[in-house]
């Protein structure tokens, strides 16, 4: 074994000199090359930009930074106060999601994927399901009441995510009062969330073939009560923000980027729809009926920041809009597919002990019926079988084209399922959107794309 | 109905033949097997299911015509799509039977299986011609097989016309020993992650992409995790004296 190049001083301390060898930077050991990957000290920077005359300097922005978002570090080449080249590290919260869905049967994969991205839980739980529905065949066949509450869930899930990139995007500026006022409001979405699936995130409600339990009592009246309460505070974004000159002084002309750069980008939802292309997959390749909904899609022709949190804005009120269609459309009826072979056969019941399999279904198979009992163990042991094949089910997540790549190789288990998250993608056009401007504007320009690690990385 | 008998089948009218349903197990192309009943391939497993052999087949080539959206008879705008998409390469000089290997019409999908030195020039021609005009690429998935010999590492693009309102699919594979696939980057820049992304989990070699590093894992990770035989690891947990092993050595149903 060969000992690291670099001596230690006697009291364990590295001194500053360790630090600045090349050889320090990798060293053979008999486990393999080790890499240290160490910084500098400050003074030492300091002096090095003393010394050389340019004001040209790389910034390390993240990845522990309260405004990248999360775990994103950003790489900022900077001359004086004007970034040159902007580059994104990611992969800081990678958790391998993908990989672990090939282990866990086609109904489990909800509970992994839902944790992707964070705020769009809803979203991510319903493409994968369109997948593994479109996979099954039975897309027809998914009752609609299961249908409307998906819409409602995700309509609801719109809002609560475009009010975290408003609040979150608004604090980043300096502008903690709409900070405050998004989080208010996220709140009262989040305790609906509580009602109907029992949690504030991570729900995993949305199952194949259908939801995993009908409303409980009071969730309508709830949600009514809601969208009089949310008609009443989103103006309240406006007043406070549309036409604030300083707000709009920070947003306006920050994060340009025109229809070409994002289609070659790849950039979808509200950062499209900025750019002039009502592009929204609700309306040109609807999904879970939505077609029959009546809601529009705002766009704006200025291409930067500014346009983005007014499309944003809107996009809640449409989305308040069919919410209130779809208490209308609640109709009482199954909320899983027929098909026994498919549908989860518990019906979940609270308990004094929480949410779990209600009391009659258990006094069904563990007293009355052993058919149902062996029904019961295979299909939550084994699963169900999904045929060969491969499919791409795509929703409108508040974020952009959400995409569900999922084959099946005829188990009980994915054969591969891959996420297209709109966060992975957009975040791409970083680069294009603040290279040229000032440092500030990088906050701006990311808080924009309103990135979620969780669903970057998955 | 006609009496005539049937060329192939002597002694059977066409009529009987028409009323036996097709087998979905005999079509196909294989790409691998699994045997026994709960994943237990080390001789290990007791319960009288281990000669069980299912055989794998996804779905096979499509015969013209494919149908698709807004159909008119049985001629569709996949139709639509491979006319446009073979006229376009013969006026470039290529043979589209060269080019594009198979296409698969399955769940109301269109995929084009293309032949892996092609995959920029028809990329190039899907994204340019009026008549096809598929703007937004959707990035790359990579799938991998290893049962199907010589095409082990599959790589699958979706792209989107918004002109036109379609969505395709295309799919080129390249085998474990030679992973290499000419990379989209040039047609569409937004593939640039997504190509990283497909490298470091499956190896796959982008040839022509600007800077192929790993994107999500740790610069000096060795090994392709998303590999089907990368093993899943995990880490052993002490649970009252007994030992739950990781995901991908525990019994499962195969």
């Amino acid at each position: 074994m060969t000992t690291a190049p670099h001596s230690h001083s006697s009291n364990g301390h590295r001194t500053s000199s360790d630090f600045d060898t090349q050889e320090s930077l990798a060293r053979e050991t008999t486990e393999g090359t080790v890499y240290n990957v160490s910084g500098g000290d400050w003074d030492e920077i300091a002096a090095a930009a003393v010394k050389s005359d340019d004001e040209r300097i790389i910034v390390n922005m993240g990845p522990q930074h309260p405004s990248t978002h999360g775990v994103l570090r950003l790489i900022l080449e900077i001359d004086g106060e004007t970034v040159t080249e902007a580059r994104c590290g990611i992969g800081y919260l990678h958790t391998g999601i993908e990989k672990n869905l090939e282990y866990r049967t086609w109904t489990q994969g909800t509970t992994f994927v839902t944790r992707m991205d964070y705020l769009t839980p809803f979203f991510n739980e319903t493409a994968y399901c369109l997948a593994v529905e479109k996979l099954l065949g039975i897309t027809d066949d998914i009752p609609d009441r299961a249908t409307v509450i998906r819409v409602m869930l995700m309509e609801l899930n719109r809002m609560s995510s475009h009010l975290v990139a408003i609040a979150t995007g608004g604090m980043e500026l300096g502008a903690t009062t709409i900070m405050i006022y998004g989080f208010r409001d996220r709140e009262l979405i989040l305790d609906i969330y509580e009602l109907i699936t029992g949690l504030r995130m991570n729900h995993a409600y949305i199952r194949p073939g259908g939801l995993a339990q009908d409303l409980p009592p009071g969730a309508v009246d709830q949600v009514r009560a809601f969208i009089k309460k949310m008609r009443k505070n989103l103006p309240e974004y406006d007043k406070l923000a549309t036409g604030n000159p300083v707000f709009k002084g920070r947003m306006e002309g920050i994060g340009y980027l025109d229809l070409a750069g994002c289609m070659a980008t790849g950039a979808t939802g509200p950062i499209v729809r900025a750019a002039g292309l009502p592009h929204d997959l609700r309306k040109t390749q609807p999904y879970c009926g939505y077609e029959n909904y009546d809601f529009e899609v705002p766009t704006a022709d200025t291409c930067d920041s500014y346009g983005r949190f007014l499309i944003r804005l809107e996009e809640m009120r449409q989305s308040l809009r069919i919410v209130e269609q779809c208490l209308d459309r609640l109709e009482p009826g199954p909320v899983m597919v027929a098909d026994k072979k498919i549908a989860w056969p518990a019906q979940l019941a609270l308990g004094p002990d929480g949410l779990g399999n209600s009391l009659d279904h258990i006094k069904k198979i563990m007293g009355t019926s052993m058919e149902a009992l062996i029904h019961h163990f295979k299909l939550v042991t084994e699963g169900f079988r999904v045929p060969p094949g491969q499919t791409y089910a795509a929703v409108e997540s508040p974020k952009g084209e959400l995409g569900v790549h999922a084959v099946s190789d005829g188990g009980t288990r994915p054969y591969r399922v891959h996420f297209r998250d709109p966060s992975f993608t957009n975040l791409q056009a970083m680069a294009a959107m603040c290279e040229g401007g000032q440092v500030a504007d990088v906050i701006v320009a990311v808080a924009s794309i309103d990135p979620v690690m969780g669903g970057v990385d998955r | 109905m006609s009496e005539q008998k049937n060329p192939e089948r002597p002694g059977e009218p066409n009529g009987q033949e028409e009323a036996v349903p097709a087998q979905r197990d005999d079509t196909g192309e294989v790409i691998g097997t699994r045997r026994g009943m709960f994943g237990a391939n080390n001789g290990g497993d007791t319960t009288g299911y281990g000669g069980l052999v299912r055989t794998v087949r996804l779905p096979g080539a499509s015969l013209r015509p494919y149908g698709g959206p807004r159909a008119e008879g049985a001629y569709g705008e996949f139709d639509e799509i491979a006319d446009e998409l073979e006229g376009a390469l013969d006026e470039q000089g290529l043979i589209p039977e060269n080019v594009i290997t198979k296409t698969v019409v399955d769940r109301d999908e269109l995929t084009f299986h293309i032949e892996r030195e092609y995959l920029p020039t028809v990329a190039k021609t899907l994204r340019d011609d009026p008549a096809l005009r598929f703007e937004l690429c959707t990035g790359v998935s990579g799938v991998h097989f290893p049962g199907d010999q010589g095409r082990e590492l599959h790589a699958v693009y979706h792209l989107r016309s918004i002109t036109h309102n379609r969505l395709i699919r295309l799919e080129v594979s390249a085998p474990d020993a030679d992973p290499h696939i000419p990379s989209l980057v040039d047609v569409y820049p937004t593939n640039d992650w997504h190509e990283r992304e497909t490298y470091d989990f499956f190896g796959i070699v982008f040839d022509g992409h600007p800077a192929l590093t790993r994107i999500m894992m740790p610069d000096d990770w060795q090994g392709f995790p998303q590999r089907k035989d990368y093993p899943l690891g995990g880490i052993p947990v002490e649970y009252k004296g007994a030992q739950i092993p990781a995901p991908d050595q525990r019994r499962s149903y195969s």
